[in-house]
């Protein structure tokens, strides 16, 4: 899940950058970034999640 | 807004510019402080000495390798070509700053991209103390200064690929606390929580910090830094002229009183007493948020970017700890990244005084974001995650009951110090 979560964040960034170097200017842009955005908040929650668990399990 | 050209700065703003940068080890001093503060008496000597070593092997590794990573704009830089333009990445400098030319505006540069170094490097201290041995801090600031910062540093200050597609950071919000802040985030994250911080059902218990008056002397401290770090920084890397140095210090200065204000009330509401710690923390938000924009919004959207930041805090150490699980002992992860993100994002709706009014910027702020989010955070967990594998990180159980002041110094900070039972964890 950790490895999961970190491959989602790097992912939304590289969907970051392909939207600024492939689309023009303007809201297709512009909601291409905000869905990476999200993405990156899904892949963030995830390595949160799975380090919540891994300190349950140490426990 | 573009980046001063070596050379391009009058006399007297050299002057200015250096003066303001000599102000900025006060900022370390006082997260220092706050960090020592914050953690319990018995690590109290080994988390100032653990400052002043990080501080050391920040400035070793950024003029080995760090200041040519980072570079500045109009020096030489490698960078990719794709969909038709360039994206320049990184510093094409010669090593152990040979090719700054001392005199200009880039040898001011290295200088403050010195001490911006070793700031960020203090901010993981926070969150790792009363358990991160002295050893492991000081390989992994080895790590953040030579690699992370320098790389973010070039994308924001160095004529990088944020600077070109205009992403606005004047005092480091992004590329010194934020990057620290992540840092942080890690390294709570690879240590784990402090023995006896959280019982069998994960409900944390609260380990107060041992000395107050150090944390709340530690903001004042950070104060003075913080007016040398967004005004040096506003200068040199945003083509801020000399005499808006005053109205950043008042925009600095009115995010963090009401920064302040707003965990006073809000903990006063909320708990029937004000919290003197989360009021430090933010004070210190206060400061970090204002770094992204010091320079282009006005005094009232300084106190907006303030209030906001203070509130900020105060929920995100309590979801971070009640919720995550995140041990932070100093607040470091709320108050740097979190409220350093929420600097950088506000850039985009308060920037009243840019030049043009960029109806974009808020894009460009957001792309700011991404990149730490998706880029600096794996990137520090795992050269974090790699050192640990090779060294653990963490100290051993001995050295946590015992206090590191004796365990790895030798030495405590207040040897007539009386002991109380309470004070240590549960066996």
């Amino acid at each position: 899940m950790k490895l999961m979560g970190f491959l989602l964040l790097v992912a939304g960034w590289t969907l970051v950058l392909a939207a600024l170097a492939l689309l023009p200017s303007g809201p297709s842009q512009v909601s291409f970034v905000l869905m990476a955005l999200g993405i990156e908040a899904l892949g963030l929650t995830l390595v949160f999640r799975s380090h919540l668990a891994l300190g349950r399990d140490r426990k | 807004m573009t980046p001063v050209s070596p050379g391009e700065l009058s006399e007297s703003g050299f002057a200015i510019c250096f003066i303001l940068i000599l102000l900025i080890p006060c900022s370390a001093a006082g997260l220092a402080l706050i960090n020592a503060g914050l953690g319990r008496f018995r690590n109290a000597a080994h988390s100032m000495a653990s400052a002043l070593c990080v501080v050391a092997v920040a400035a070793g590794a950024y003029f080995f390798v760090g200041a040519a990573w980072q570079g500045y704009a109009g020096q030489p830089a490698y960078a990719l070509r794709a969909a038709g333009r360039d994206w320049n990445w990184i510093g094409a400098g010669r090593f152990f700053l040979r090719g700054v030319e001392f005199g200009g505006a880039s040898s001011l540069a290295a200088l403050f991209g010195l001490a911006g170094a070793g700031l960020a490097a203090i901010i993981p201290l926070g969150s790792g103390a009363d358990r991160w041995r002295l050893g492991s801090s000081c390989a992994s600031t080895a790590l953040l200064a030579a690699v992370t910062y320098p790389l973010f540093a070039h994308w924001v200050w160095g004529g990088g690929w944020l600077a070109q597609i205009g992403f606005l950071d004047s005092g480091g919000a992004s590329a010194i606390q934020a990057v620290g802040g992540l840092t942080a985030l890690s390294i709570t994250w690879i240590l784990g929580p402090r023995r006896g911080k959280f019982n069998s059902e994960g409900m944390p218990s609260a380990l107060p910090g041992h000395n107050a008056v150090l944390v709340l002397l530690g903001c004042f401290l950070a104060w003075l830094g913080w007016l040398g770090l967004n005004g040096a920084g506003a200068i040199l890397f945003t083509g801020t002229e000399v005499t808006r140095a005053v109205l950043i210090a008042v925009n600095t200065t009115l995010a963090a009183s009401s920064a302040a204000l707003a965990v006073a009330a809000i903990t006063r509401a909320r708990f029937g007493k004000t919290d003197a710690s989360l009021c430090a923390n933010g004070w210190v938000a206060g400061l970090v948020a204002a770094s992204a924009g010091c320079a282009v919004i006005r005094p009232a959207g300084a106190v907006i970017v303030g209030l906001i930041a203070g509130a900020l805090v105060v929920y995100s150490v309590e979801w971070l700890e009640l919720h995550l699980g995140v041990d932070d002992p100093g607040g470091s992860v709320s108050v740097h990244a979190v409220a350093g993100m929420w600097g950088l994002i506000a850039v985009g709706p308060l920037a009243a005084l840019l030049p043009g009014g960029r109806p974009g910027q808020w894009l460009g702020q957001l792309v700011g974001v991404a990149s730490l989010l998706g880029f600096v955070l794996p990137l520090t967990y795992g050269l974090n995650w790699l050192l640990n594998r090779l060294s653990r990180q963490r100290v051993a159980i001995e050295g946590e009951r015992q206090g590191l002041d004796l365990y790895e110094l030798g030495a405590g900070a207040y040897p007539d110090f009386l002991t109380h039972n309470d004070d240590f964890w549960q066996r």
